[in-house]
């Protein structure tokens, strides 16, 4: 052992400071591997054959043609599916590829490899697949009488929140009826990944994915092997949002790699990209709020029907959020909540940031706007007066523990200055609404605000222990964090260097890949749950080692063990006597590993009472919009915002995350809608679907980080990505009823929606 | 499939191409065979910006360019704008200010921006708006890449 002389703090950024992204060189030399950019030698290029129909039953498939193709070296269909034929995150009712029935349009049918991708493209041209199509059920108003199209019937979940007095009413009853359609995640980096056969007979799987050790349960369990002969590692992941909590291309490729022996890739381009995932699940919602002239909130009835599409995905789960948050953050006595999510003939929907919440806020955000037109009250003072507070009970009765600090929020927001806009005459054309050339006369164009408010939970709910594991070693004085956390562009490589510098006082920090084979489960990347939940198994791994490191120290000097401290890398006593580098105080390495659980919660009971719920987080958006009321056409200006994010731990990352989340709010409010016509997806490319652009984003403006510490949560931080997602939307449709007088009451608002309102 | 072999000449080097498929694009034989996977694949039908590359100094999508109809020309990748590994005034101010999270679309709005920076080196807010608005992210809002644009206009003002 080595006595240092001097306090080292050699300023690595430590939890709290905008610490750099480790992968961010990599990423902007264009030298960092996303799952696209996979390569192996005598590599195999694999394909899919999809549906053409929403429904249909499949007659024959004939794989003869293309087989005989030059360069073809494998094509497989449902009957070459060796183990579990089907999979799912939830509920296991999605077929790995559909064998007498297709129930979407772009069901995966059956698979092609071949030594070139072109050469896929047209053998899999070449699969002649008979279909006797049926008859789609794509109104998901009639699936829960319609005849059931798939064995588990088609009502995936009701959930009924029953509250106080049912029969309570009050002074003011608002009623409305609300719809939001189905908007894509829209990652950049489609989904891709490459499969190896090992030579054990299992195989090893490269993926961009949110959740590595799910898919290895199921793949494992469609390729009939044991979970530890498949081996997936995290691929770089380009966006996520949701639309990799579920399987897309990973038991495909492994289906292929097994069969030919040979690795095989697979990238989706954008249309496929478009059919091969899940989306927000479209929602239809009617509400009646009751309440005293003075506005305090007595009574919120809701029914909200959300269309599930083929399969369950995570529906169960965004249904249970989309009904426990209906009532929004607010104070309300008695509840009568039926949240009913239907199987359909339409694309499946399952996670998309916001999860539920997004749906729901829409609705009662517009609730609380006409509530305050009826009661001649300021829409953002009705907010305050009932805005929830630590110690008040949701409407599932579950009380608030945690931090609320949802006035602090409201105010913050709605306190902050008006941005300083130029007159709409003066402003350059490429701002007014519909972009240049469209508004041409600026005196026509309306200019107003909105405000809302929203949240969700954190992490998993129900009773879900939705663990995250981590390991920390170490050797000669270097510290390696392993952790499957799937690090999708939200910076938790950053956060987990960070806290193991805070913990362990050293600045070297590598991170070892993320996989299945070397760590447990770290849980999905979603529900804003990894800050928090493998943010504190990195931390609990970090500390178990700081503890072995100061015993062997306090062993060996005989000192006290409660006497030691670590910081800044130096082990020091209390009296001065022991003064060394963690480098030094130890012989070989040390290893620790720790696995991570919030609190259990509870699932709901039969009146949707419970404590399901581990955390809370709020946000609000005032949004500044000009509207061409004749042509429809929408110019967003300014989104300012405040957020409750317990406590910052990196404050560029924050800022980034608010920014990134209001533009997907910005984007389902004005623009972002896959239309769907009996079941099939109209506008599968970045042309038809469209999505912000630096011209669309007005300026996000953080009014404040309200950082009043969450008593769970390590650090006492909150996750921060989807609140933005959640409030910013009804705060700019808010904006838009203020400036045209029209109900808009579905999302995306589009311009015959305001230039052709049907009165 | 008809094939062919011609030479690429990509960041000043020249690429032999073996019996490449004429269908090929730019983009295709940047990543698939010449082992240049920075500009990249978020569309493959020219809206996104991802694939952004300079073709005899003109900003274009690989992804519409036939990698065939490209011999002869200057081509320029992200991979060729930095001198031996080492960061360029655009790529350390996308580090500097959080421009950075996914990283899918980074690479096309490096090479975007230089092109930018190099027509108009302290451009208003509202040109940088226009040019970039054919490169897509969807995990910025966008915010920290026009402030990463300011952040190399001002540097380059300053020096």
């Amino acid at each position: 052992m080595t006595d240092v002389a001097t306090h080292r703090r050699t300023g690595a950024p430590r939890v709290g400071e905008s610490a750099p992204r480790p992968d961010g060189v990599a990423k902007v030399q264009g030298r960092f591997a996303f799952s696209s950019d996979l390569f192996a030698e005598n590599l195999l290029w694999g394909q899919t054959i999809r549906s053409p129909h929403a429904h249909a039953r499949i007659i024959d498939i004939d794989i003869r043609e293309a087989l005989s193709l030059p360069g073809v070296h494998a094509v497989l269909t449902a009957d070459d599916v060796p183990g579990e034929l089907h999979y799912g995150l939830e509920h296991q009712d999605q077929p790995v590829l559909a064998a007498d029935v297709v129930r979407y349009f772009g069901e995966p049918v059956a698979l092609v490899a071949a030594d070139h991708p072109e050469t896929a493209r047209r053998a899999a041209a070449a699969v002649v697949v008979s279909y006797e199509p049926l008859t789609p059920l794509v109104d998901s108003a009639l699936a829960a009488q319609a005849d059931p199209i798939h064995p588990d019937g088609n009502v995936l979940r009701t959930l009924t929140i029953r509250h106080g007095d049912l029969d309570a009413t009050a002074a003011v009853v608002v009623e409305g009826t609300y719809e939001v359609g189905m908007q894509d995640q829209a990652f950049m980096g489609p989904e891709s990944g490459m499969a190896l056969p090992s030579a054990d007979g299992g195989v090893e799987l490269f993926v961009s994915t949110q959740w590595l050790h799910a898919d290895r349960r199921q793949v494992a369990g469609c390729l009939g092997l044991p979970e530890d002969m498949v081996r997936i590692t995290l691929a770089g992941v380009g966006g996520a949002f949701g639309a990799r909590e579920d399987l897309s291309l990973h038991v495909h490729l492994c289906l292929l790699s097994q069969h030919t022996g040979r690795p095989v890739k697979m990238v989706y381009r954008r249309p496929e990209s478009f059919v091969g995932h899940v989306h927000r699940h479209p929602a239809r919602m009617w509400y009646r709020h009751h309440a005293d002239t003075d506005g305090t909130l007595v009574k919120v009835e809701a029914r909200l029907l959300l269309d599930g599409g083929a399969y369950a995905s995570s529906s169960l789960a965004v249904i249970a959020n989309a009904t426990c948050f209906a009532a929004g953050p607010y104070r309300v006595p008695h509840a009568d909540i039926e949240g009913t999510v239907v199987r359909t003939n339409n694309p499946p929907c399952g996670a998309m940031r916001g999860f539920g919440a997004v749906q729901s806020c829409f609705a009662h955000e517009a609730q609380m706007d006409k509530l305050a037109a009826a009661l001649a009250l300021d829409p953002v003072e009705l907010r305050r007066r009932n805005a929830l507070a630590t110690g008040d009970t949701l409407v599932t009765g579950q009380v608030i523990t945690g931090a609320a600090p949802v006035a602090e929020v409201i105010d913050a927001c709605a306190s902050h200055p008006l941005p300083d806009l130029a007159a709409v005459d003066e402003q350059p054309m490429m701002h007014r609404p519909g972009g240049a050339g469209r508004t041409a006369d600026a005196h026509h164009v309306r200019r107003a605000t909105g405000f809302a408010l929203g949240f969700k939970n954190l992490l998993f709910s129900e009773g879900f222990d939705d663990y995250s594991s981590a390991v920390c070693r170490l050797e000669n004085g270097a510290v390696t964090i392993t952790c499957a956390c799937a690090e999708v562009g939200q910076g938790f490589v950053t956060l987990a260097q960070q806290i193991a510098r805070e913990e362990l006082g050293i600045d070297e920090i590598v991170l070892a890949p993320a996989e299945t084979a070397t760590v447990g489960s770290a849980g999905s990347t979603s529900a804003s749950r990894q800050s928090w939940m493998s943010g504190g198994a990195v931390q609990a791994a970090c500390r178990a080692v700081r503890g072995r490191v100061l015993q062997q120290v306090a062993r060996r000097r005989g000192v006290a063990l409660d006497g030691l401290v670590l910081r800044d890398g130096i082990i020091e006593s209390l009296d001065g006597s022991v003064r060394v580098d963690l480098a030094d105080a130890v012989d070989g390495p040390i290893e620790e590993t720790a696995e991570y659980h919030h609190r259990p919660t509870q699932p709901l009971d039969e009146n949707g009472q419970g404590d399901a719920h581990v955390s809370f987080a709020f946000a609000a958006h005032r949004a500044v919009v000009d509207v061409d009321p004749e042509l429809g056409l929408v110019r967003v200006h300014d989104m300012t915002t405040a957020q409750d994010v317990g406590r910052v731990l990196n404050p560029l990352q924050a800022i980034g995350q608010i920014e990134g989340g209001t533009a997907q709010g910005v984007g389902l409010a004005v623009m972002e809608e896959l239309i769907v016509e009996d079941g099939i997806i109209k506008n599968r490319s970045f042309t038809d679907y469209l999505i912000p652009t630096t011209l669309d984003m007005p300026t996000v403006r953080i009014a404040a980080l309200i950082e009043e510490p969450e008593p769970d949560a390590p650090f006492g931080a909150k996750g921060i990505g989807e609140p933005p997602t959640i409030s910013s939307t009804p705060a700019i449709v808010a904006a838009l009823r203020a400036a045209t007088g029209l109900e808009l009451t579905r999302v995306p608002v589009r311009p015959q929606d305001i230039a052709l309102p049907r009165s | 499939m008809s094939t062919q072999s011609y030479r690429l000449r990509v960041n000043g080097a020249d690429h032999e191409v073996a019996e490449g498929w004429i269908g090929e694009s730019l983009l295709d034989v940047l990543r698939d065979r010449l082992g240049l996977p920075g500009a990249k694949n978020a569309c493959e039908e020219g809206e996104c910006g991802s694939c952004s590359v300079l073709v005899d100094g003109v900003l274009s999508c690989a992804c519409l360019v036939l990698a065939a109809a490209a011999i002869g020309t200057e081509i320029t990748t992200v991979e060729g704008l930095g001198a031996e590994g080492a960061l360029t005034d655009v790529q350390q101010a996308f580090i500097d200010a959080g421009a950075v999270q996914c990283g899918f679309c980074t690479p096309g709005l490096i090479v975007a921006i230089h092109d930018l920076l190099d027509q108009d080196a302290s451009p208003e807010r509202l040109v940088v708006e226009e040019a970039l608005s054919g490169n897509l992210c969807r995990c910025t809002g966008y915010g920290r890449i026009l402030e990463a644009v300011d952040l190399v206009a001002a540097r380059r003002s300053a020096s």
